[in-house]
Protein backbone atom coordinates (compact mmCIF):
# COMPACT_ATOMS: atom_id res chain seq x y z
CA UNK A 1 0.00 0.00 0.00
CA UNK A 2 1.35 3.23 -1.21
CA UNK A 3 0.39 6.12 1.27
CA UNK A 4 1.22 9.59 -0.37
CA UNK A 5 2.43 11.74 3.00
CA UNK A 6 0.84 14.87 3.27
CA UNK A 7 3.30 17.47 4.08
CA UNK A 8 2.81 20.87 6.27
CA UNK A 9 2.72 22.44 2.83
CA UNK A 10 0.10 20.92 1.37
CA UNK A 11 -2.37 21.45 4.78
CA UNK A 12 -1.34 25.22 4.27
CA UNK A 13 -2.56 25.12 1.08
CA UNK A 14 -5.77 23.54 1.98
CA UNK A 15 -6.47 25.96 4.76
CA UNK A 16 -5.91 28.40 1.79
CA UNK A 17 -9.25 27.67 0.18
CA UNK A 18 -10.73 27.73 3.84
CA UNK A 19 -9.39 31.90 4.00
CA UNK A 20 -10.52 32.76 1.03
CA UNK A 21 -13.76 31.45 1.53
CA UNK A 22 -13.67 33.48 4.90
CA UNK A 23 -12.59 36.50 3.01
CA UNK A 24 -15.55 36.07 0.73
CA UNK A 25 -17.79 35.40 3.85
CA UNK A 26 -16.48 38.92 5.18
CA UNK A 27 -16.86 41.25 1.75
CA UNK A 28 -20.33 39.43 1.25
CA UNK A 29 -21.49 40.25 5.05
CA UNK A 30 -22.47 36.76 5.74
CA UNK A 31 -21.31 37.38 9.63
CA UNK A 32 -19.52 33.77 10.07
CA UNK A 33 -15.91 34.25 8.84
CA UNK A 34 -15.00 34.63 12.32
CA UNK A 35 -16.39 31.30 13.18
CA UNK A 36 -15.08 29.57 10.34
CA UNK A 37 -11.87 30.70 10.82
CA UNK A 38 -11.87 29.52 14.83
CA UNK A 39 -13.69 26.23 13.57
CA UNK A 40 -10.80 25.95 11.12
CA UNK A 41 -8.75 26.32 13.64
CA UNK A 42 -10.59 24.02 16.14
CA UNK A 43 -10.83 21.30 13.49
CA UNK A 44 -6.97 21.70 13.03
CA UNK A 45 -5.69 21.50 16.53
CA UNK A 46 -8.35 18.82 18.02
CA UNK A 47 -7.48 16.52 15.26
CA UNK A 48 -4.14 16.91 15.58
CA UNK A 49 -4.40 16.16 19.03
CA UNK A 50 -6.28 12.77 18.60
CA UNK A 51 -3.77 11.97 16.23
CA UNK A 52 -0.79 12.09 19.05
CA UNK A 53 -3.11 10.64 21.47
CA UNK A 54 -3.68 7.65 18.96
CA UNK A 55 0.37 7.22 18.12
CA UNK A 56 0.73 6.81 21.37
CA UNK A 57 -1.89 4.39 22.38
CA UNK A 58 -1.08 2.70 19.53
CA UNK A 59 2.35 2.73 20.72
CA UNK A 60 1.33 1.70 24.35
CA UNK A 61 -1.41 -1.07 23.56
CA UNK A 62 -3.49 -1.62 26.93
CA UNK A 63 -7.16 -1.97 27.97
CA UNK A 64 -7.19 0.92 30.49
CA UNK A 65 -5.93 3.65 28.21
CA UNK A 66 -8.37 2.24 25.63
CA UNK A 67 -10.91 2.89 28.33
CA UNK A 68 -10.35 5.92 29.61
CA UNK A 69 -9.90 7.80 25.73
CA UNK A 70 -13.74 5.91 25.31
CA UNK A 71 -15.41 7.22 28.01
CA UNK A 72 -14.00 10.72 27.37
CA UNK A 73 -15.63 9.89 24.10
CA UNK A 74 -18.76 9.07 25.66
CA UNK A 75 -18.69 11.84 27.79
CA UNK A 76 -18.07 14.58 25.45
CA UNK A 77 -21.24 13.12 23.55
CA UNK A 78 -23.45 12.79 26.38
CA UNK A 79 -22.87 16.24 27.30
CA UNK A 80 -23.35 17.37 23.36
CA UNK A 81 -26.43 15.46 23.38
CA UNK A 82 -28.10 17.28 26.54
CA UNK A 83 -26.95 20.56 25.17
CA UNK A 84 -28.86 19.77 21.69
CA UNK A 85 -32.25 19.39 23.48
CA UNK A 86 -34.68 22.44 23.61
CA UNK A 87 -36.34 20.98 26.77
CA UNK A 88 -34.31 18.37 28.54
CA UNK A 89 -34.59 16.27 31.92
CA UNK A 90 -33.73 18.20 35.17
CA UNK A 91 -30.42 17.40 36.77
CA UNK A 92 -28.50 13.73 36.85
CA UNK A 93 -31.31 12.48 33.96
CA UNK A 94 -30.42 15.53 31.97
CA UNK A 95 -27.06 14.03 31.60
CA UNK A 96 -27.48 10.44 32.31
CA UNK A 97 -30.51 9.06 29.48
CA UNK A 98 -28.08 9.85 26.54
CA UNK A 99 -25.10 9.01 27.84
CA UNK A 100 -26.53 5.77 29.35
CA UNK A 101 -28.57 5.14 25.81
CA UNK A 102 -25.36 5.62 24.15
CA UNK A 103 -23.21 3.34 26.49
CA UNK A 104 -25.23 0.58 26.52
CA UNK A 105 -25.85 0.53 22.92
CA UNK A 106 -22.70 1.95 20.82
CA UNK A 107 -20.10 0.07 23.28
CA UNK A 108 -22.06 -3.24 23.23
CA UNK A 109 -22.17 -3.10 19.77
CA UNK A 110 -18.62 -1.89 19.09
CA UNK A 111 -17.54 -4.78 21.22
CA UNK A 112 -19.58 -7.43 19.47
CA UNK A 113 -18.00 -5.87 16.30
CA UNK A 114 -14.12 -6.37 17.61
CA UNK A 115 -14.87 -9.61 18.98
CA UNK A 116 -17.56 -11.17 16.51
CA UNK A 117 -16.70 -9.99 13.24
CA UNK A 118 -13.33 -8.32 13.20
CA UNK A 119 -11.88 -10.77 14.97
CA UNK A 120 -8.93 -8.26 16.38
CA UNK A 121 -5.61 -9.48 19.11
CA UNK A 122 -6.37 -8.15 21.57
CA UNK A 123 -9.89 -7.63 20.85
CA UNK A 124 -9.41 -3.66 21.87
CA UNK A 125 -6.43 -3.01 19.51
CA UNK A 126 -6.49 0.46 19.35
CA UNK A 127 -6.36 1.13 15.81
CA UNK A 128 -9.78 -0.87 15.18
CA UNK A 129 -11.39 -0.21 18.44
CA UNK A 130 -11.03 3.66 18.89
CA UNK A 131 -12.15 4.43 15.05
CA UNK A 132 -14.97 1.71 15.34
CA UNK A 133 -15.93 3.29 18.28
CA UNK A 134 -16.01 6.88 17.27
CA UNK A 135 -17.62 6.44 14.39
CA UNK A 136 -20.57 4.72 16.37
CA UNK A 137 -20.82 7.18 18.98
CA UNK A 138 -20.76 10.08 16.72
CA UNK A 139 -23.87 8.40 14.85
CA UNK A 140 -25.12 7.72 17.97
CA UNK A 141 -25.30 10.86 19.23
CA UNK A 142 -27.29 12.68 16.46
CA UNK A 143 -30.03 10.12 16.59
CA UNK A 144 -29.99 10.17 20.38
CA UNK A 145 -30.14 13.94 20.39
CA UNK A 146 -32.87 14.22 17.55
CA UNK A 147 -35.10 11.40 19.30
CA UNK A 148 -34.91 13.03 22.79
CA UNK A 149 -35.30 16.76 21.33
CA UNK A 150 -38.08 15.48 19.46
CA UNK A 151 -39.95 13.49 22.50
CA UNK A 152 -39.91 16.03 24.88
CA UNK A 153 -40.85 18.97 22.93
CA UNK A 154 -44.10 16.88 22.00
CA UNK A 155 -45.12 15.79 25.32
CA UNK A 156 -44.79 19.51 25.98
CA UNK A 157 -47.29 20.56 22.81
CA UNK A 158 -49.67 17.97 23.30
CA UNK A 159 -49.68 17.49 27.10
CA UNK A 160 -53.33 17.94 26.83
CA UNK A 161 -53.63 15.04 24.57
CA UNK A 162 -51.83 12.91 26.79
CA UNK A 163 -53.35 13.79 30.13
CA UNK A 164 -57.13 13.18 28.11
CA UNK A 165 -56.01 9.69 27.54
CA UNK A 166 -54.57 8.97 30.79
CA UNK A 167 -58.31 10.52 32.40
CA UNK A 168 -59.91 7.78 29.79
CA UNK A 169 -57.63 5.36 31.83
CA UNK A 170 -54.92 4.99 29.18
CA UNK A 171 -51.77 3.16 30.47
CA UNK A 172 -49.05 5.77 30.34
CA UNK A 173 -47.15 3.78 27.36
CA UNK A 174 -50.54 4.28 25.29
CA UNK A 175 -50.68 7.52 26.40
CA UNK A 176 -47.43 8.87 25.17
CA UNK A 177 -47.51 5.74 22.13
CA UNK A 178 -47.49 7.87 19.00
CA UNK A 179 -44.55 10.52 20.26
CA UNK A 180 -42.18 7.71 21.92
CA UNK A 181 -43.21 5.99 17.99
CA UNK A 182 -42.10 9.63 16.45
CA UNK A 183 -39.31 10.22 18.30
CA UNK A 184 -37.61 6.55 17.51
CA UNK A 185 -38.69 7.46 13.70
CA UNK A 186 -37.00 10.71 13.89
CA UNK A 187 -33.80 9.58 15.35
CA UNK A 188 -33.74 6.78 12.54
CA UNK A 189 -34.39 8.18 9.63
CA UNK A 190 -30.86 10.43 8.99
CA UNK A 191 -29.34 6.71 9.20
CA UNK A 192 -31.41 5.12 7.55
CA UNK A 193 -30.97 7.54 4.57
CA UNK A 194 -27.35 7.23 4.88
CA UNK A 195 -27.75 4.05 3.87
CA UNK A 196 -30.10 4.51 1.49
CA UNK A 197 -27.88 6.81 -0.36
CA UNK A 198 -24.32 5.30 0.27
CA UNK A 199 -22.49 4.47 -2.59
CA UNK A 200 -24.81 6.53 -5.19
CA UNK A 201 -24.85 10.49 -4.07
CA UNK A 202 -22.01 10.08 -1.11
CA UNK A 203 -18.97 8.03 -0.96
CA UNK A 204 -19.12 8.13 2.88
CA UNK A 205 -15.84 9.30 4.85
CA UNK A 206 -14.32 5.98 6.16
CA UNK A 207 -14.26 4.17 2.96
CA UNK A 208 -12.80 7.50 1.03
CA UNK A 209 -10.26 6.84 3.65
CA UNK A 210 -9.63 3.75 3.38
CA UNK A 211 -9.02 4.54 -0.40
CA UNK A 212 -6.77 7.49 -0.05
CA UNK A 213 -4.52 5.47 2.71
CA UNK A 214 -4.18 2.96 -0.38
CA UNK A 215 -6.49 0.22 0.80
CA UNK A 216 -7.81 -2.04 -2.34
CA UNK A 217 -11.79 -0.34 -2.37
CA UNK A 218 -13.36 -3.48 -1.77
CA UNK A 219 -11.66 -3.93 1.22
CA UNK A 220 -12.56 -0.73 1.81
CA UNK A 221 -16.43 -1.17 0.57
CA UNK A 222 -16.46 -4.49 3.31
CA UNK A 223 -15.65 -2.22 6.09
CA UNK A 224 -17.99 0.49 4.87
CA UNK A 225 -21.16 -1.64 4.86
CA UNK A 226 -19.61 -3.34 8.10
CA UNK A 227 -19.74 0.24 9.48
CA UNK A 228 -23.03 1.19 8.16
CA UNK A 229 -24.98 -1.82 9.38
CA UNK A 230 -22.84 -1.11 12.99
CA UNK A 231 -24.58 2.04 12.89
CA UNK A 232 -27.46 1.84 12.20
CA UNK A 233 -28.12 -1.01 14.85
CA UNK A 234 -26.05 1.00 17.60
CA UNK A 235 -28.41 4.17 16.17
CA UNK A 236 -31.51 2.27 16.48
CA UNK A 237 -31.00 0.39 19.48
CA UNK A 238 -30.03 4.28 21.27
CA UNK A 239 -33.02 6.11 20.15
CA UNK A 240 -35.13 3.16 21.44
CA UNK A 241 -33.41 2.70 24.28
CA UNK A 242 -33.41 6.88 24.91
CA UNK A 243 -37.00 7.15 23.78
CA UNK A 244 -38.48 4.80 25.71
CA UNK A 245 -36.68 5.09 29.19
CA UNK A 246 -37.43 9.20 28.47
CA UNK A 247 -40.94 8.34 28.06
CA UNK A 248 -41.16 6.68 31.06
CA UNK A 249 -39.30 9.39 32.95
CA UNK A 250 -41.86 11.80 31.74
CA UNK A 251 -44.65 9.87 34.10
CA UNK A 252 -44.12 9.45 37.89
CA UNK A 253 -45.42 6.10 39.81
CA UNK A 254 -49.33 7.36 39.45
CA UNK A 255 -48.62 7.54 36.04
CA UNK A 256 -49.03 11.34 36.10
CA UNK A 257 -48.11 13.41 33.26
CA UNK A 258 -44.40 15.08 34.93
CA UNK A 259 -43.30 18.04 33.01
CA UNK A 260 -42.29 19.91 35.36
CA UNK A 261 -39.29 17.38 35.17
CA UNK A 262 -38.04 19.21 32.14
CA UNK A 263 -35.81 22.35 31.92
CA UNK A 264 -35.34 24.50 29.11
CA UNK A 265 -32.51 24.32 27.18
CA UNK A 266 -30.68 26.36 25.83
CA UNK A 267 -30.19 24.72 22.00
CA UNK A 268 -32.07 26.12 18.63
CA UNK B 1 -47.85 28.78 40.76
CA UNK B 2 -51.41 28.03 43.07
CA UNK B 3 -51.38 25.84 45.63
CA UNK B 4 -55.06 24.18 46.71
CA UNK B 5 -55.70 24.60 50.65
CA UNK B 6 -56.98 21.70 52.32
CA UNK B 7 -59.98 20.53 50.99
CA UNK B 8 -62.71 18.02 52.48
CA UNK B 9 -65.50 17.58 50.12
CA UNK B 10 -67.73 14.24 50.47
CA UNK B 11 -70.72 13.35 48.18
CA UNK B 12 -73.24 10.78 48.41
CA UNK B 13 -74.68 8.38 45.28
CA UNK B 14 -76.63 10.39 42.63
CA UNK B 15 -75.34 13.88 44.20
CA UNK B 16 -74.63 16.58 41.79
CA UNK B 17 -71.97 19.47 43.29
CA UNK B 18 -71.24 22.25 41.50
CA UNK B 19 -68.14 24.44 41.93
CA UNK B 20 -68.27 27.95 41.09
CA UNK B 21 -65.84 30.74 41.42
CA UNK B 22 -63.06 33.21 40.00
CA UNK B 23 -60.83 32.04 36.99
CA UNK B 24 -57.97 30.51 38.35
CA UNK B 25 -59.03 29.94 41.55
CA UNK B 26 -58.00 26.03 41.40
CA UNK B 27 -61.55 24.49 40.16
CA UNK B 28 -59.73 22.79 36.97
CA UNK B 29 -56.83 21.62 39.71
CA UNK B 30 -59.18 20.22 42.42
CA UNK B 31 -60.54 18.27 39.54
CA UNK B 32 -57.07 17.29 38.02
CA UNK B 33 -55.78 16.41 41.54
CA UNK B 34 -58.98 13.88 42.51
CA UNK B 35 -58.40 11.98 39.31
CA UNK B 36 -54.71 11.70 40.48
CA UNK B 37 -53.56 13.38 37.43
CA UNK B 38 -51.20 15.83 39.03
CA UNK B 39 -49.45 14.76 42.57
CA UNK B 40 -51.30 16.02 45.40
CA UNK B 41 -51.06 15.05 49.34
CA UNK B 42 -54.49 14.59 49.65
CA UNK B 43 -56.56 11.39 49.42
CA UNK B 44 -59.61 10.65 47.12
CA UNK B 45 -62.16 7.60 47.86
CA UNK B 46 -64.40 6.08 45.77
CA UNK B 47 -67.25 3.40 46.92
CA UNK B 48 -64.61 2.54 49.42
CA UNK B 49 -61.84 2.49 47.75
CA UNK B 50 -58.65 5.00 48.08
CA UNK B 51 -57.19 6.16 45.08
CA UNK B 52 -53.94 5.20 46.03
CA UNK B 53 -54.90 1.35 46.66
CA UNK B 54 -55.86 0.96 42.88
CA UNK B 55 -54.31 1.21 39.94
CA UNK B 56 -53.72 4.43 38.22
CA UNK B 57 -56.18 3.42 34.95
CA UNK B 58 -58.41 1.85 37.06
CA UNK B 59 -58.71 4.88 39.39
CA UNK B 60 -59.26 7.41 36.25
CA UNK B 61 -61.74 4.90 34.39
CA UNK B 62 -64.12 5.20 37.56
CA UNK B 63 -63.58 8.77 38.57
CA UNK B 64 -64.60 9.84 34.60
CA UNK B 65 -62.23 13.41 34.38
CA UNK B 66 -63.92 15.36 31.29
CA UNK B 67 -61.36 18.49 30.74
CA UNK B 68 -62.61 21.68 29.71
CA UNK B 69 -61.46 21.51 26.33
CA UNK B 70 -61.32 18.09 24.32
CA UNK B 71 -58.63 16.24 22.94
CA UNK B 72 -58.15 14.31 19.69
CA UNK B 73 -55.40 12.33 18.49
CA UNK B 74 -56.59 9.97 15.80
CA UNK B 75 -57.88 10.99 12.26
CA UNK B 76 -60.93 9.04 12.82
CA UNK B 77 -63.57 9.72 15.40
CA UNK B 78 -64.37 6.18 16.27
CA UNK B 79 -60.58 5.49 17.29
CA UNK B 80 -60.78 7.73 20.74
CA UNK B 81 -63.64 5.72 22.61
CA UNK B 82 -61.98 3.27 24.11
CA UNK B 83 -66.06 1.85 24.40
CA UNK B 84 -68.22 2.49 21.86
CA UNK B 85 -71.55 4.05 23.13
CA UNK B 86 -75.02 1.77 23.51
CA UNK B 87 -77.09 4.69 23.42
CA UNK B 88 -76.84 8.98 23.34
CA UNK B 89 -75.68 9.91 19.74
CA UNK B 90 -79.39 10.94 19.24
CA UNK B 91 -79.65 12.78 22.48
CA UNK B 92 -76.56 14.92 21.47
CA UNK B 93 -77.46 15.44 17.68
CA UNK B 94 -75.51 12.64 15.66
CA UNK B 95 -75.96 8.92 14.23
CA UNK B 96 -73.78 6.08 14.73
CA UNK B 97 -72.23 7.17 11.92
CA UNK B 98 -70.38 9.94 13.22
CA UNK B 99 -67.54 7.70 14.90
CA UNK B 100 -66.50 7.23 11.55
CA UNK B 101 -66.25 11.21 10.68
CA UNK B 102 -62.78 12.82 10.54
CA UNK B 103 -62.04 14.88 13.40
CA UNK B 104 -60.69 17.55 11.73
CA UNK B 105 -64.82 18.63 10.11
CA UNK B 106 -66.04 18.87 13.93
CA UNK B 107 -66.67 22.05 15.29
CA UNK B 108 -65.47 22.89 18.79
CA UNK B 109 -69.17 22.49 19.99
CA UNK B 110 -69.41 18.78 18.83
CA UNK B 111 -65.95 18.09 19.49
CA UNK B 112 -67.38 18.62 23.17
CA UNK B 113 -70.64 16.47 22.75
CA UNK B 114 -68.53 13.88 21.67
CA UNK B 115 -65.86 14.51 24.56
CA UNK B 116 -68.76 14.06 26.73
CA UNK B 117 -70.44 10.65 24.39
CA UNK B 118 -66.65 9.25 25.06
CA UNK B 119 -66.73 9.87 28.74
CA UNK B 120 -69.67 8.10 29.12
CA UNK B 121 -69.11 5.10 26.97
CA UNK B 122 -66.97 4.68 29.59
CA UNK B 123 -69.31 4.11 31.97
CA UNK B 124 -67.39 5.71 35.24
CA UNK B 125 -68.45 5.27 38.39
CA UNK B 126 -68.51 9.37 39.24
CA UNK B 127 -68.16 11.96 37.24
CA UNK B 128 -65.76 15.17 37.48
CA UNK B 129 -66.82 17.69 35.13
CA UNK B 130 -65.10 20.79 34.01
CA UNK B 131 -67.36 23.22 32.16
CA UNK B 132 -68.61 20.51 30.03
CA UNK B 133 -71.34 22.73 28.17
CA UNK B 134 -69.17 25.79 27.49
CA UNK B 135 -68.51 25.77 23.97
CA UNK B 136 -72.61 24.52 23.39
CA UNK B 137 -75.41 26.54 21.84
CA UNK B 138 -78.64 26.84 24.20
CA UNK B 139 -80.22 23.46 23.15
CA UNK B 140 -76.97 21.39 22.89
CA UNK B 141 -76.79 22.83 26.95
CA UNK B 142 -80.09 21.46 27.64
CA UNK B 143 -79.34 18.43 25.96
CA UNK B 144 -76.02 17.56 27.74
CA UNK B 145 -77.71 18.27 30.85
CA UNK B 146 -80.29 16.03 30.41
CA UNK B 147 -78.07 13.56 29.31
CA UNK B 148 -76.14 13.97 32.37
CA UNK B 149 -78.70 14.06 34.92
CA UNK B 150 -80.17 10.44 33.23
CA UNK B 151 -76.73 9.32 33.49
CA UNK B 152 -76.31 9.90 37.26
CA UNK B 153 -79.48 8.80 37.78
CA UNK B 154 -79.35 5.71 36.10
CA UNK B 155 -75.82 4.66 37.43
CA UNK B 156 -76.04 6.37 40.69
CA UNK B 157 -73.00 8.36 39.98
CA UNK B 158 -71.96 11.36 41.84
CA UNK B 159 -71.05 14.92 40.44
CA UNK B 160 -68.29 17.27 40.52
CA UNK B 161 -69.52 20.11 38.02
CA UNK B 162 -67.41 23.27 37.30
CA UNK B 163 -69.49 25.80 36.00
CA UNK B 164 -69.10 29.65 35.43
CA UNK B 165 -72.76 29.69 34.83
CA UNK B 166 -75.68 30.79 37.73
CA UNK B 167 -78.53 29.60 35.57
CA UNK B 168 -76.66 26.61 35.18
CA UNK B 169 -75.34 25.70 38.75
CA UNK B 170 -79.24 26.24 39.52
CA UNK B 171 -80.49 24.10 37.27
CA UNK B 172 -78.10 21.47 38.16
CA UNK B 173 -76.57 21.25 41.47
CA UNK B 174 -77.55 19.51 44.67
CA UNK B 175 -75.16 21.51 46.70
CA UNK B 176 -72.69 24.84 45.72
CA UNK B 177 -69.21 25.37 46.67
CA UNK B 178 -67.26 28.43 45.87
CA UNK B 179 -63.55 28.28 45.31
CA UNK B 180 -61.63 31.55 45.73
CA UNK B 181 -57.51 31.38 46.04
CA UNK B 182 -57.83 28.26 46.28
CA UNK B 183 -59.91 27.50 49.50
CA UNK B 184 -63.41 25.91 49.54
CA UNK B 185 -66.64 27.69 50.82
CA UNK B 186 -69.92 26.48 51.04
CA UNK B 187 -72.38 28.65 49.16
CA UNK B 188 -76.26 28.37 49.10
CA UNK B 189 -77.96 28.01 46.08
Amino acid sequence: MNVIVLSSLDLILAAGLVGILAVLSLIMQLGVAGRLVIAGLRTTVQLLLIGLVLETLFANVHLAWVTLLAMVMLLVAGREVMARQHRRFGGLWGYGLGTLSMFVSAFATTIFALLAIVGTDPWYEPQYAIPLLGMMLGNTMNGVALALDRLTSNAWQQRGVIEARLALGHEWRVAIGDITRESVRVGMIPIINAMAAAGIVSLPGMMTGQILSGTPPIEAVKYQILIMFMITAGTGFATMAASWIGARHLFDERCRLRLDRLIQGKSQ
Amino acid sequence: MLELQPVSLSLQSAECVCLTGPSGAGKSLLLRAIADLIPHLGEAQLDGHNCSEMKPSQWRRQVGYLPAESHWWSERVGDHFPVLPEAGFEQLGFTPEVMDWQVSRLSTGEKQRLALLRLLANQPHALLLDEPTASLDAANVRNAEVMIRDYRQKYNAPIIWVSHDAEQVRRVADRVYELKAGAVQEVSL
